[in-house]
């Protein structure tokens, strides 16, 4: 499995582990409504698992997208600044968040893989 | 979900529509359709949007001293509102500060109040308790209330209705709309022009139907209507205005008729009257004002405003990105000497200061039709 999930509906891809891809899911853009502002970490910062290192925010309201593992962020994703729909129409694509190069392996393997994830979405 | 939730009679037409629910002031109330807010508020200021407002309160005060006795709660002229007319009016309490904000029409044989959901049950003790020796309060909790609001509202409702053209901004009367009796004001809390319909809670879907069968018209929800009064420069209530805010602060002086203020023939005899006089003649110590942020951030109610030096200024009580707009929007109260137009203030907004300049409202013109 190249991507797993967090209950706070975060994804992360790592098929480049100096790179993993993070992103918010279907369900969490669906939830938010009209996407119209993201702030995203700064290049070079570390985080530490669960620990909010941006915001995606809709007309109404305001969510932490949080770090689903230790790591540095080493990319953030210029183009969803830039228009932050991108997060509706494209959330598991062009509408990633940040690239965050890991130190734990182990984090990623106890993040939900993707059968646990429809399980949890299918208890909401 | 609690189920302790009331719905509203058009409830099962919500679902059916695909709207998400959420709980609003006691309701199981529609947030969004599928089409979004952002599509369900551009759809209202092009074109005509729908929205179900049955969760607000309605009540009629019968009897020759309804008006009269009314005056004694609100600092509004009602005693001379003639017949057909509406007029928005507060509630205030013994310092001056609001209770609620409603709509008063008169008609042939009673006042038509319309008060906020989550103030109902208040308010209508507070006419029992305060008036009801003086004229008889019946609440309505058998009637639905639909507002159709857009540019082309009237196009819609007056295929439905021809007579319904007829009426300018903040006036009303009765028709028939698809066969129902129906109480139609033209007024609404978008800036838009568009109308309000008091309709039997048993026809309200029915009612409902025929209007979104019209082209102009799609259904729109509390979120967009939450973005399209902010554009307004509209109060919402528990927000912008509450107990602790007087209309002054608030700057709805404009709610208060020359005859209700100092030197007029009714000036006073409302509850809080002398506070509220005092700042009409020397000025409020905070104002409310309009801002718009100069960094594309959202600014949300409970931010702290400060100085270029960190010095707290006031803070804000609505805020969101508008969709007309297309930025970040804002009231909030500030001390009256930083509350002139154009003055720039910071918004602490997780640990960086935002620029915001104090702006004119609405934010986006109103377009009702005066006739």
């Amino acid at each position: 499995m190249t991507t797993m999930f967090t209950p706070d509906h975060e994804w992360i891809n790592i098929e480049d582990h100096e790179a993993a891809v993070v992103g918010i899911t279907m369900h969490a853009q669906d939830a938010l409504g009209d996407v119209v502002f993201v702030d995203l970490p700064e290049v070079g910062k570390t985080f530490k698992q669960g620990e909010a290192a941006g915001v995606v925010e809709s007309v109404k309201a305001a969510a932490d997208v949080k770090m689903p593992v230790t790591g540095e962020i080493v990319e953030v994703n210029e183009e969803l600044r830039a228009d932050p729909s991108l997060a509706n129409s494209d959330p598991m694509g062009k509408g990633w968040f940040f690239k965050v190069h890991l130190t734990d392996m182990a984090e990623f393997d106890r993040l939900m893989d993707p059968p646990g994830y429809d399980a949890l979405l299918k208890t909401l | 979900m609690s189920a302790e939730l009331r719905k509203t009679p058009l409830h099962a037409l919500h679902l059916e529509l695909g709207a998400r629910m959420v709980p609003f002031a006691g309701y199981e109330m529609p947030v969004q359709y599928p089409s979004g807010l952002m599509a369900e508020h551009k759809g209202c200021r092009e074109s005509a949007a729908l929205f179900d407002v049955s969760h607000m309160g309605q009540l009629r005060l019968v009897g020759d001293g309804a008006a009269a006795a009314l005056e004694t709660l609100v600092p509004v002229d009602v005693v001379d509102l003639p017949v057909g007319k509406q007029r928005y009016a507060l509630f205030t309490n013994a310092h001056g500060g609001l209770l609620d904000d409603l709509m008063i029409t008169r008609r042939e044989g009673d006042l038509f109040v319309v008060v906020n959901a989550g103030c109902k049950d208040a308010d209508t003790s507070h006419l029992i308790t305060h008036i009801g020796h003086r004229c008889t309060v019946i609440a309505l909790p058998d009637r639905a209330l639909l507002a159709l609001q857009g540019p082309k509202a009237v196009t819609a409702l007056a295929r439905l209705v021809p007579g319904v053209a007829q009426l300018t901004f903040m006036t009303g009367g009765s028709f028939t709309i698809a066969g129902v009796d129906a109480f139609v004001t033209r007024s609404g809390y978008t800036g838009e022009d568009g109308f309000e319909m008091s309709v039997p809670a048993d026809q309200a879907a029915a009612v409902a139907r025929k209007l979104l069968d019209q082209p102009e018209v799609r259904p729109a929800g509390l979120g967009a209507r939450d973005t399209l009064r902010l554009e307004a420069g509209l109060c919402l209530y528990g927000h912008d205005i509450d107990d602790k805010t007087t209309p002054v602060e608030a700057g709805l002086t404009w709610a208060i008729q020359k005859v209700r203020r100092p030197g007029g023939a009714r000036a006073g005899g409302y509850p809080g009257a002398h506070v509220v006089e005092s700042q009409l003649n020397s000025g409020p110590m905070i104002k409310r004002v309009g801002l718009v942020a100069l960094e594309r951030v959202p600014v949300r109610e409970g931010t702290i405003l400060v100085d270029a030096h960190g010095h707290k200024l006031g803070h804000v009580t609505s805020g969101t990105i508008a969709p007309t707009v297309d930025q970040p929007i804002a009231m909030a109260y500030l001390g009256a000497d930083h509350a002139s137009a154009q003055h720039e203030v910071y918004a602490e907004v997780r640990g960086k200061r935002i620029p915001m300049r104090v702006t004119a409202m609405p934010f986006t013109p109103n377009r009702y039709h005066r006739g």
